[in-house]
């Protein structure tokens, strides 16, 4: 019986401070077991427990894309105590990972459909694993349009800046790049907060276009009507939720909402699966 | 106090007619015999639904804390030292609360009964000074001091030290009771038996943190036993850590700690914690000649400083 | 299903004789109470009681166990890595567990014996215990088993049942595992099955007449989970909790836990502890953000766990064998099968708003 609480043992082979107030910063891991690389097959969406012995682990959407080989990338905010101790640690240093974990959001349904990316702050980390993935060139003549609304307080608390560039200059997928606000002259792309910017560049909704939001509760709150005045039905607004968690798997029992756990039925939901949970995330 | 509910209803209901508070936090009748529930009610129709008999030991200041209503509260001698704690840490405030003060003579032990009785216990009928059981197939009666909790047995504040109105005369209080007979077995104990009491004490216990929840002191945001920057106390089911945090729970209660027995009363696996609580309850009133909970003029020993205090620390 | 007679003297020698392959668990009475614990060579089960105070989960799921172990040792080539703990492979049986408690483990085997995901704690320790369950003749005046899909005389779950009748144990063996154990006891005397299973039947229907207490449960499984969710009766539902965690401790069919590092020195483990819904912390996210922060909330998830959620992702009836523990153990008197009935008879289309 495989023991789904064991880590894989991985080691930390980069770190990238991403934001301006360092509290973000990237950790690329390559497995110390070539096998665990394969065992750990992974869609975009999905998440893995990072373990540290000592400290505990925590739950973290995977960053890197499927579509990437030779390592697994996640985001980290300093929030805890396992995450703090993760920013102190070295190239190098061994940890362990287990997953992946959790649904990832549904690509088989999203074939063939136009899609409007929503993400605000440090909650990109999956987003960039979706475009990744959809701009690989096996996969993006699968999908239709791609419109892309990521914001951030300011420039220098934007994620992946390099490649939000690379996106900006392409052709095959819509960028709107917007910080709340910025007193920097060069700043070239959008200023407003995310709900107002989508509601000006997203796509009306119709049965052949959904939107995938990840972000803060206030983001969400307020950009969710936005999709609705835009005529997005709910079960077109897919969502990925947190809560607290332990095993990951469906088992400690403190992530559930209603019936269904953010961990393994989730993290990803409609809107229209949400409508019907109590709302304790 | 078998006679008290009456009076205890109508001076409910007519605080609630009057619109002088919101509402009025009591006990309901129990589900199991020897229990009642604390509950709230907020009209004046439902004050029938009150009880008070000796199965009222659940001191209801731990319901209190934080809330903004304004509240009647039933209060027995404990429960109305713990509302002075509450009043005198900013828990709640005096303008609040309207407390209905009631003189006790003791409160049963449930576990006490059930474990003198032949069978389960299905009925339970009290008179003033004893209470008689019934089961399948037993029926006894014993003096009510034989059952009564192990705190209520030598209290020495039996009347309520605050309240706006009572609920019936004052009671005559226990005057020449030695609190401490048990706590100097102990203090007499050497270091190494001292150790083998303490585990044996302690070694049913499950982690519920019942006695914490019970208490009307224990309501930190988050317990030194939850915090995680820096985790004070490991959580499974080691020794040291499940002394430490009764050790350390009882420390958090010195100096204010009124002996009401909620602790021990809500334990699911009979553990006396109170023995802890006890002892600094007697170093408190050896060193500082105080008792908590009696007014709201004066601040806790460990809780203020005094240019005046024997010890040499503070010159 | 083959029934033996056992004759009382008997058990102790069979269960002497059990000790030389097993491990044997069965209550002990402490103080005023039995608890299940580890039988010693020279000590026996004692079988006159009414149940346990504590459930017997522990002996399958410990409140504390040890799932990883891992060195800090930067000079240890496995630094940082965690290795599995290792657990003993010796058989165990539990001697007198009451069916309620035996139905339970199966309720939370749906759990941790999950389609995608197999909990190899739970699962093994289960696979090597065998359950001699004890018929229950005098159930307490909270037991509510009969409507909670068990009952004084339920086979679910167990290996073997004992029936007391006077100076034998009636003992259906009902599974391979049952036979093994009654092999290795040297219990061997068949019953006359007619009569055995005439006077079994007798007993049981006087053990099912004598449950007085009940729950209703035939609506929760349609009942809208947002509407009952919203439902006014939880806030004086709540009030009196304190949020200990006795109900979910001492319940056998409680599981969830929470998974947690502890190191001391270079070397430390990785272990599991029971963990409990009615603590804020079980919820609190990294932010301070708590989706169940307030005492309403962590009530309302216990009892829409056991007695909605579970009922609507199983298909297969209640959280609850009505072993009326919670009821019996609760410090304020949080009675489950009032609840029960309040969510069960729920209609959000007449009920009144509560007053402000």
């Amino acid at each position: 019986m495989q023991n789904p609480y064991l880590p894989y043992p991985v080691r930390i082979d980069e770190i990238i401070t991403e934001t301006e107030d360092k509290n973000l910063k990237t950790f690329k891991y390559v497995f110390l077991n070539p096998e665990d690389e394969e065992k750990f097959a992974y869609r975009a969406g999905q998440f893995a427990e990072l373990s540290i012995a000592g400290k505990g682990e925590i739950p973290i959407g995977i960053a890197s894309s499927p579509t990437e080989k030779g390592f697994v990338m996640f985001t980290v905010n300093k929030v805890g105590l396992v995450s703090s101790h993760l920013h102190a640690m070295q190239v190098g240093d061994i940890m362990g990972i287990r997953g992946p974990m959790g649904n990832s959001y549904p690509w088989d349904t999203l074939k063939g459909k136009n899609l409007v990316i929503i993400g605000g702050g440090f909650a990109f980390t999956t987003l960039r694993s979706s475009i990744i993935y959809l701009l690989d060139p096996q996969n993006r003549s699968d999908y239709g349009n791609i419109d892309v609304i990521y914001g951030a307080r300011t420039p220098g608390m934007l994620l992946y800046r390099d490649e939000l560039a690379e996106w900006e200059a392409r052709d095959d997928i819509n960028m709107h790049i917007t910080v709340d606000g910025t007193d920097d002259p060069d700043w070239k792309y959008l200023t407003g907060f995310v709900p107002t910017i989508a509601d000006q560049k997203a796509p009306p909704g119709d049965d052949d276009t959904y939107a995938i939001i990840c972000g803060p509760p206030i983001m969400i709150k307020f950009t969710q009507p936005v999709l609705d005045n835009n005529a997005y039905s709910h079960d077109h607004i897919i969502m990925s939720l947190e809560n607290r968690m332990k095993c990951g798997i469906g088992m400690c029992g403190r992530c559930n909402i209603g019936r269904e756990f953010v961990c393994k039925d989730g993290p990803v939901f409609t809107l229209a699966e949400l409508n019907k949970t109590p709302k304790e995330y | 106090m078998l006679g008290y509910i009456d009076k205890i209803r109508e001076i409910a209901k007519g605080i609630l007619e009057d619109k002088k508070i919101d509402m009025v936090i009591g006990f309901r009748q129990g589900s199991v015999p020897m229990m009642n529930e604390p509950c709230i009610i907020r009209h004046p129709d439902d004050v029938e639904n009150l009880v008070w008999d000796s199965h009222c030991g659940i001191n209801l200041a731990n319901y209190l804390a934080g809330r903004t209503e304004k509240i009647g509260v039933i209060a027995k001698g404990c429960d109305s030292r713990n509302i002075v704690n509450h009043i005198i840490e900013n828990k709640i405030s005096r303008e609040q609360l309207y407390i209905i003060g009631v003189p006790c003579k003791g409160m049963i032990d449930r576990h006490k009964l059930a474990d003198m009785a032949a069978g389960e216990i299905v009925a339970v009928d009290e008179s003033t000074d004893s209470v008689m059981i019934k089961g399948a197939d037993f029926e006894s009666t014993s003096p009510k001091d034989d059952v009564m909790q192990k705190n209520c047995l030598n209290c020495t504040h039996r009347n309520p030290v605050i309240y706006d109105i009572l609920a019936a005369d004052l009671v005559e209080e226990q005057t020449d009771t030695d609190r401490y007979v048990d706590v100097r077995q102990i203090e007499e104990l050497s270091v190494e038996a001292k150790q083998r009491h303490f585990t044996d004490l302690f070694s049913a216990c499950i982690r519920c943190y019942a006695c914490r929840n019970a208490c009307p002191l224990c309501y930190c945001p988050t317990c030194f036993v939850d915090e995680s920057r820096p985790q004070w106390v490991g959580k499974g089911q080691d020794t040291i850590d499940i002394h430490t945090f009764h050790f350390l729970r009882a420390f958090h209660c010195a100096g204010r700690c009124t002996d009401c027995g909620a602790c021990e009363r809500a334990c699911p696996v009979g553990i006396n914690m109170r023995t802890l609580t006890k002892k600094l309850e007697k170093d408190c009133a050896e060193l500082y000649n105080w008792e908590a909970g009696l007014t709201i003029d004066t601040r806790p020993p460990l809780d203020m400083f005094d240019v005046s205090d024997s010890n040499a620390f503070i010159k | 299903m083959e029934i033996i007679k056992i004759k009382k003297d008997h058990l102790a020698t069979g269960l002497d004789a059990l000790k030389k392959s097993y491990q044997l668990f069965g209550p002990v009475k402490k103080d005023s109470c039995h608890e299940f614990k580890r039988l010693e060579q020279d000590e026996q089960p004692d079988l006159n009681f009414t149940n346990t105070r504590l459930s017997p989960k522990a002996l399958i799921y410990p409140q504390s166990e040890t799932m990883f172990t891992y060195s800090l040792d930067e000079n240890a080539e496995d630094a940082h890595i965690l290795k599995e703990a290792v657990k003993t492979d010796v058989p165990k049986a539990v001697i007198g567990i009451r069916p309620c408690d035996a139905d339970a483990f199966l309720l939370v085997k749906r759990n941790f014996d999950a389609p995608d995901y197999k909990d190899p704690y739970w699962l093994n320790a289960y696979a090597k215990t065998t359950l001699v369950g004890l018929a229950c003749e005098n159930p307490h005046k909270t037991c509510f088993c009969t409507t909670s899909g068990s009952g004084p005389f339920s086979e679910q779950g167990l290996d073997i049942l004992l029936v007391d009748i006077g100076d034998d144990y009636l003992a259906k063996v009902l599974t391979d595992k049952g036979a093994a154990l009654a092999k290795a006891a040297g219990w061997d005397t068949p019953a006359d099955s007619d009569s055995a299973t005439e006077d079994i039947e007798c007993l049981k229907a006087a053990a099912e007449e004598s449950i007085s207490s009940s729950v209703d449960t035939d609506h929760l499984k349609e009942l809208d989970t947002t509407a009952l969710h919203q439902a006014p009766f939880w806030e004086d539902a709540a009030f009196a909790c304190i949020n200990c965690g006795t109900c979910t401790y001492l319940c056998p069919t409680c599981w969830c836990f929470d998974i947690q590092d502890e190191t001391c020195g270079a070397k430390g483990t990785r272990m599991r502890n029971w963990d409990s819904c009615m603590f804020p912390l079980f919820t609190m996210h990294g932010t301070g953000h708590n989706p169940r922060g307030t005492k309403k909330q962590r009530v309302r998830q216990r009892f829409m766990h056991k007695l909605k959620y579970y009922v609507d992702k199983y298909e297969n009836g209640t959280l609850c064998t009505g072993c009326g523990r919670c009821i019996r153990a609760c410090p304020v008197n949080i009675d489950i099968r009032k609840i029960c009935n309040q969510m069960n008879h729920y209609n959000p289309d007449t009920v009144e708003e509560p007053a402000s």
